[in-house]
């Protein structure tokens, strides 16, 4: 086994928590593991990447264009920002939430339209899912990233239970019972 | 035995390290990508750790720390090790008393700064020993070992990490605490009074010192030859290893080193003897290739690979062997909006700016959040140098163009780092700028560390505060203003006045950080039915409003209720929870 994954998104958005999770999930299982995020100015709601990869033996800490078997988007345009990294056989999960960048804010770029069609125009094999609201439906919207943790946990070769160990591992004592949920939803989206 | 692995970022095992090798004592200012060594450090309540108020006195106190026999340690960004370089040049010369590593934690590509100097060069300037590590586990190893080299051959250690290093994880194998007593303090001034007699009797013994620990480079395990098919032959360290090894795999012969300065030249020379067109891949700088040339060896580096930005897996393939093996399978979408950082929701930095920037000054800008200032749309900022220069930049622009206005933005921590001496510079200079202080209570951008002004230690223990205000007034500055930063009427009539004053004018624009504050209130909302459209409160760049569909809204999820953009509003659309 050897699995690259990317996690992108938006400064703020809990990419970092999920790949914790993951890498935590990944040494459960007896895996190497190596992930690579980016600190500092980069957090201030700018476009954020955590690399993951995991598997017997593991070298550089980065996924590289074409490799990735899953790319984790936290938000439509970051998704769509980085489908360059999908391997030929890689698979989209993709939040359907919008933040809009500054530049669209101030009107000097225009969000992308149906970036779902982008998607499928570009033969990229993908699941569009709407963490957000079914984050908020148990009643805490900051667990989406762990929804959209839980649907891309199902593609990988690590049990359920397993997942479950590491969110209890990971995160903290009073947030555990509504990430577990919010994982399992995404797991059975 | 169990071997205990834990995934640890390069940072954490560093602090880890330092850990069982009984480090005593530690000392940092964060940046990125260092920050987390010393958060990590001060968790080990065995430890005694320190922010410092900059580099140079971390470097200093924790100099003290090893004249008095403790295991130290001092960490530190890439550009803080400018901050620092005058103790260190000197400290090579002195050698240690307990053992000393300062770690350098560069950042190719400038994720998070304002250059990408290769810092390994500093190693060779000041006569140091370099340690690189290629990932958490030997980051870890690395720190142990440059302890007790730097005891063995008394000269300073650099352990200098790169961001893939600082911030990617890795398994790292636990080991217990060694427990390391104080060496004994002796008065030594032969070594530590470096006045002329000492220093050049010193610089003898450092170049004898530097000899013998190059024939230690030649045996330590951290250099050594990893067998493979030969079919390539590389020389190579830190993360460009890992890179060098996902490209070639078994395919190539490795020279991987660790200790670089002094480098094996033995075991390079002999590596180079045995193989053909020999590669020497390094992220950065020809640092190893300029060495090895030097020593009239042939290996080819910087011909075929960039010195620029950071190094990958995919620039050594294409370079190297041409072809394709990382080619996207799905094109990249060309001309997608760029997604810059932006100040938080609730920032106080953004008001502040926004009026400012409306009075047109210059305005000399200075190192963290408040460096987002000078993007669009606010464009509040002509300069950005490096910690400190906003005021000192001032001075000398003011003193040139004595008919413009000229104001000088600078953190709370930043001011306390450097920002000071340049205040004291201006009064002594009669300067009639104004220093606008900008007080978040916190070191902010590097992720919330406490400074003297925040009256808490790392452990956030009460400790005595700097009172901004009484620093800057005792200094001799009668114009002093303390407004807050959210209340953008008193802000501007701050500015006003101390614009229109003929002496030199400190306004502290109060109000913590917006992540730092845990009742933050109810969202704004806007009243459609009053909203003109005319869009006012979206000229101060607020990430949570937002204009589709003739439509002017708050982000519910990510507004911290500020009310900034309240005030901005002329209809009372804007309305509170």
């Amino acid at each position: 086994m050897d699995v690259k994954i990317l996690i992108v998104g938006v400064g703020g958005q809990g990419t970092v928590l999920a790949s914790k999770i993951i890498g935590e999930a990944a040494q459960l299982a007896g895996l190497d593991v190596k992930q690579s995020e980016v600190h500092g100015m980069a957090q201030r709601g700018g476009s954020v990447v955590t690399h993951v990869k995991f598997g017997d033996d593991v070298y550089s800490p980065l996924v590289e264009p074409g490799q990735a078997d899953y790319v984790l988007a936290f938000e439509q345009l970051e998704g769509l920002r980085w489908i360059s990294h999908l391997a030929a056989s890689g698979k989209l999960i993709c939040s359907t939430q919008q933040i809009m960048p500054m530049p669209v804010i101030t009107g000097a770029a225009k969000y992308p339209e149906d970036i779902e069609s982008k998607f499928r125009e570009a033969g990229v094999d993908y699941l569009m899912l709407d963490a957000i609201d079914t984050a908020g439906r148990l009643g805490e919207k900051r667990a989406a990233n762990v929804v959209l943790l839980g649907a891309l946990a199902r593609h990988l070769e690590i049990g359920r239970e397993i997942w479950q160990q590491a969110i209890r591992n990971v995160v903290k004592k009073r947030a555990v019972d509504v990430n577990l949920q919010a994982f399992d939803c995404g797991w059975n989206c | 035995m169990i071997v205990i692995k834990k995934l640890m970022s390069g940072n954490e095992a560093i602090a880890r390290g330092f850990y069982e090798a009984g480090g005593h004592a530690a000392t940092a200012y964060p940046g990125t990508p260092s920050t987390e060594i010393l958060e990590h450090i001060s968790q080990y309540p065995e430890i005694y750790s320190e922010w410092s108020v900059n580099e140079k006195v971390a470097v200093e106190v924790a100099q003290g720390f090893s004249m008095a026999g403790a295991r130290s340690l001092a960490a530190m960004k890439h550009v803080g090790v400018n901050v620092a370089a005058d103790p260190l040049f000197t400290m090579a010369y002195s050698g240690v008393n307990g053992g000393f590593v300062l770690v350098s934690a560069d950042d190719p590509g400038m994720h998070s700064s304002q250059d990408e100097q290769d810092n390994r060069y500093y190693a060779r300037f000041m006569k140091m020993l370099l340690l690189e590590p290629s990932d958490s586990q030997e980051a870890k190893q690395m720190v142990i070992d440059g302890l007790e080299m730097s005891e063995k051959l008394d000269l300073p250690v650099i352990l200098r990490t790169t961001t893939r290093i600082s911030h990617s994880q890795g398994l790292v194998e636990l080991g217990e605490r060694k427990e390391v007593g104080l060496r004994s303090y002796e008065k030594r001034p032969d070594k530590f009074v470096m006045m002329p007699a000492n220093a050049r009797r010193l610089r003898v013994t450092l170049d004898q010192r530097l000899a013998e620990a190059g024939e230690f480079s030649e045996t330590y395990p951290g250099n050594r030859v990893i067998p493979g098919d030969g079919k390539f032959a590389v020389i190579t360290s830190g993360i460009a290893y890992q890179y060098a090894r996902e490209v070639f795999g078994q395919q190539a012969t490795y020279l991987k080193l660790s200790m670089t300065n002094p480098a094996p030249r033995k075991m390079i020379t002999d590596f180079i003897s045995r193989h053909d067109n020999v590669l020497v891949i390094e992220e950065g700088e020809p640092f190893l290739e300029e060495q090895i040339k030097f020593w009239g060896l042939k290996v080819t580096g910087k011909e075929r690979l960039p010195a620029v930005g950071e190094l990958s897996a995919a620039i050594i393939a294409e370079r190297i062997l041409g072809g394709q093996k990382y080619s996207p399978a799905v094109n990249a979408v060309e001309g997608l909006p760029q997604r810059p950082p932006v100040m938080c929701p609730a920032c106080p930095h953004r008001g502040v700016y926004f009026l400012l920037a409306k009075k047109k000054p210059i305005i000399t800008g200075d190192i963290g959040c408040y460096t987002l200032g000078a993007l669009p749309p606010l464009n509040a900022m002509d300069t950005c140098i490096c910690m400190g220069a906003s005021i000192t930049a001032a001075i000398g622009i003011k003193q040139m163009l004595p008919d413009r206005k000229v104001v000088a933005t600078i953190g709370d921590s930043t001011f306390l780092h450097s920002g000071l001496t340049g205040l004291v510079d201006a009064i002594y200079k009669k300067s009639n700028i104004v220093v606008l202080i900008l007080d978040n209570h916190i070191t902010g951008m590097t992720g919330h560390q406490q400074n003297p002004a925040t009256g808490l230690t790392i452990r956030n223990n009460p400790t005595n505060r700097v009172v901004i205000e009484d620093v800057v007034k005792a200094c001799g500055v009668e114009n002093v203003q303390v407004v807050d930063a959210y209340d953008l009427a008193a802000v501007e009539s701050a500015l006003d006045q101390a614009l229109a004053a003929d002496r030199l004018s400190v306004i502290i624009a109060r109000r913590a950080c917006a992540l730092i504050v845990k009742d933050k209130g109810k969202p704004y909302w806007i009243d459609s039915d009053k909203c003109k459209r005319c869009r006012a409160c979206m000229r101060i760049g607020c990430p949570a409003i937002s204009y589709a569909d003739n439509l002017v809204s708050i982000d519910g999820n990510i507004c911290n209720a500020c009310g900034v953009c309240r005030q901005m509003c002329k209809f009372g659309a804007l309305q509170e929870g």
